[in-house]
């Protein structure tokens, strides 16, 4: 029967990508139900179910690496621990049928899962719904294998391992009624580049015949006509020309349409980061976040460690600047011993500059190691959190105290201009009581938090946390205005540099600096040429 | 019979005690003869260290104290072993910005 309505559905895109083929339903695939027999052969149908379900995992964990082989490796651990088959086992021995058994026990912990209020958790139901299915696929004597190629996998939700087991070397899509966008096929098939779709509520399980499955919109048209074909084969088209097109930008400098230059850097947090990236791809590091090297629980990182740490980004870049932040945890991000415990409010309490001012002799250990490096390429050094002048003048104070010891010692080093970041609002409003900073960097992430006063690890208050709400663009423009009137270069961080809609609102504000993901770089060198 | 040995730790992960964390700490524990057992409360329910099931259902999150005690002849190693993996992150770099 064809559907009389609802030919169009909606949900939430999971995955990007563009892919029309014909439907597979995942589910219904089950057979007769199985007579049940004895409790002791039960007992024994149970136990070679749950071994053919290890094996089968443990094999399928021999072709993937990576979060694929995480995610199995947990569901194989799960498998493995006796205490999750033993209410199905109690279950047999009060006389159910294994299946029904096993089947009432996992649901049961199957639901606790979806009863957690913390997302991620809600999300690991699938895997565990992977496991139960899993067992009773092998119990049932069913084959395991996957979909075959080029089709759109449909239901309620689908196991992490029935990806894995798809061939989805002639493409593919997901779409489904329920899932997750953080659950781990949702990873996988953003990993693979398989477009998905989730949330896409009860009316698809009519849907038969071929699916248009639009992952960047969260749109599923079911049984398309001609013309709504043809169109979706030139948005194709056009979508696989872009994603090739971007790439030829990678290695360019960006430029606007009218050939105005745009600086463009990454954001690294790491040194192993450096390995994935071409130097010739960007104009510098924007934002080194030190974090990397303050791990909690371990001894705090030594100067010399420090020292050999900033230096590699410097050799890295080649003369090109690296911008390196002082150490910025607190907030979001505690480490033990160093940032206060029992905070009411961290993201307002004693974190970046504020902490370091607190912890002189952490400080001071940083911005000798920085001064030292500063020797082997273009060193910027950049304080976060500043909120009053009088923060950057005790920095800068502090670095000038490094310098003549280091000078006096006869250690070789050199002084970097310090600069600040732009991301707590009074700095954004008032920026000329901030004439001694060489630079500023706008922390988009931090400004709309504080602006829009919605965290930002708050899934429920994340549609307020919006770096486009115009409040947040006007401080931008007026930071980006008293730079052109000074002459002190700005540039912004944050993640909002990375998304291709924000870029327009950006340059439009009069910023010619962006530093942004590595994985970035070529989509906003090409998305700048249209501007 | 040998003494309990007990101790607490921060979990600072990102998204708490979630899959691959849990699996890191059940396999850590089931390499010691002791009995490890964890808590997110000082009073208990204590949950078998060992049961990746059991470790999973505590729902463990970023911010909770987990305290760890373990019974019998390498109760001390244990401890120390299993508090240190949470304090290391589990040995997981990179925390978001």
């Amino acid at each position: 029967m064809k559907p009389a309505m609802g030919r169009r559905h909606s949900g939430t895109g999971a995955s990007d990508g563009l892919f029309m083929g014909p439907a597979r339903s995942i589910a219904g695939r089950s057979a007769a139900p199985r007579v049940a027999a004895d409790p002791d052969s039960e007992r024994a149908a149970l136990a070679a179910a749950l071994a053919g379900a290890t094996g089968g995992i443990a094999t399928l964990m021999t072709r993937v690496e990576g979060d694929a082989a995480d995610m199995l490796g947990f569901q194989l651990a799960m498998l493995e621990d006796d205490a999750l088959a033993a209410p199905a086992f109690a279950g047999i021995a009060a006389g159910l049928p294994a299946d029904i058994a096993f089947a009432t026990a996992m649901n049961a912990e199957i639901a606790g899962y979806d009863a957690s209020d913390d997302e991620y958790f809600r999300a690991r139901s699938a895997d565990l719904a992977d496991i139960r299915d899993r067992v009773l696929r092998v119990l049932a004597g069913e084959d395991l294998a996957g979909a075959e190629a080029g089709v759109v996998l449909t239901g309620d939700d689908l196991a992490p391992s029935l990806f894995l087991e798809t061939d989805w070397s002639r493409g593919g899509a997901i779409a489904l009624r329920r899932g997750s966008s953080t659950s781990h096929v949702a990873m996988l098939a953003r990993a693979r580049g398989i477009p998905m779709v989730v949330g896409l509520g009860e009316a698809l399980s009519e849907t038969a015949g071929t699916l248009m499955v639009d992952g960047s919109t969260g749109t599923v048209t079911a049984d398309p006509d001609a013309a709504e074909q043809v169109a979706f084969a030139s948005a194709l088209a056009r979508h696989s020309a872009a994603r090739a097109a971007e790439e030829r930008f990678l290695l360019q400098p960006a430029r606007r349409r009218d050939g105005a230059p745009v600086e463009v850097l990454v954001n690294v947090a790491g040194v192993e980061e450096l390995d994935g990236i071409d130097p010739a791809s960007c104009d510098g590091i924007g934002l080194m976040r030190s974090e990397f090297l303050f791990r909690d629980g371990a001894d705090l990182p030594d100067e010399e460690m420090q020292y050999h740490a900033y230096r590699r980004f410097l050799e890295w870049a080649g003369g090109k600047p690296v911008t390196i932040r002082t150490l910025d945890i607190g907030g979001d991000k505690p480490i033990r011993g160093l940032t206060p415990e029992g905070e009411a409010n961290p993201f307002l309490g004693l974190r970046g500059v504020r902490l370091t001012l607190a912890r002189a002799e952490v400080f001071r250990t940083q911005l000798r190691a920085l001064a030292r490096s500063a020797v082997h390429g273009n060193l910027k050094v950049m304080i976060p959190m500043v909120t009053v002048p009088d923060e950057l003048a005790r920095s800068a104070a502090l670095l000038a105290a490094c310098l003549a010891q280091l000078e006096a010692a006869g250690t070789p080093h050199a002084a970097p201009p310090l600069g600040i970041m732009v991301e707590v609002p009074a700095v954004a409003v008032a920026p000329e009581l901030f004439g001694a900073a060489r630079f500023l960097s706008i922390g988009s992430n931090d400004l709309t938090q504080y602006v829009t006063a919605a965290a930002r690890d708050d899934a429920r208050v994340a549609p307020l946390n919006d770096p486009g709400h115009p409040a947040v663009l006007r401080l931008i423009a007026q930071v980006a205005d008293y730079g052109r009137q000074t002459g002190i270069p700005v540039s912004l961080c944050g993640d909002m540099a990375s998304e291709p809609r924000h870029l327009a609102a950006l340059l439009g504000a009069g910023l010619t600096s962006l530093s942004v993901a590595p994985a970035r770089l070529a989509r906003v060198k090409a998305a700048i040429a249209e501007l | 019979m040998s003494a309990t040995v007990q101790d607490s730790v921060v979990i600072t992960h990102d998204v708490g005690l979630h899959a691959r964390p849990s699996v890191k700490l059940t396999k850590l524990a089931k390499g010691f003869a002791a009995a490890v057992e964890i808590a997110t409360t000082a009073e208990g329910p204590w949950i078998d260290a060992k049961s990746i099931v059991k470790v999973m259902a505590m729902k463990a999150r970023q911010g909770a104290t987990l305290h760890v005690r373990a019974m019998g002849a390498d109760a001390q190693a244990a401890v120390e072993a299993v508090a240190g993996l949470v304090r290391r992150d589990f040995d997981e770099a990179g925390h978001g910005p």
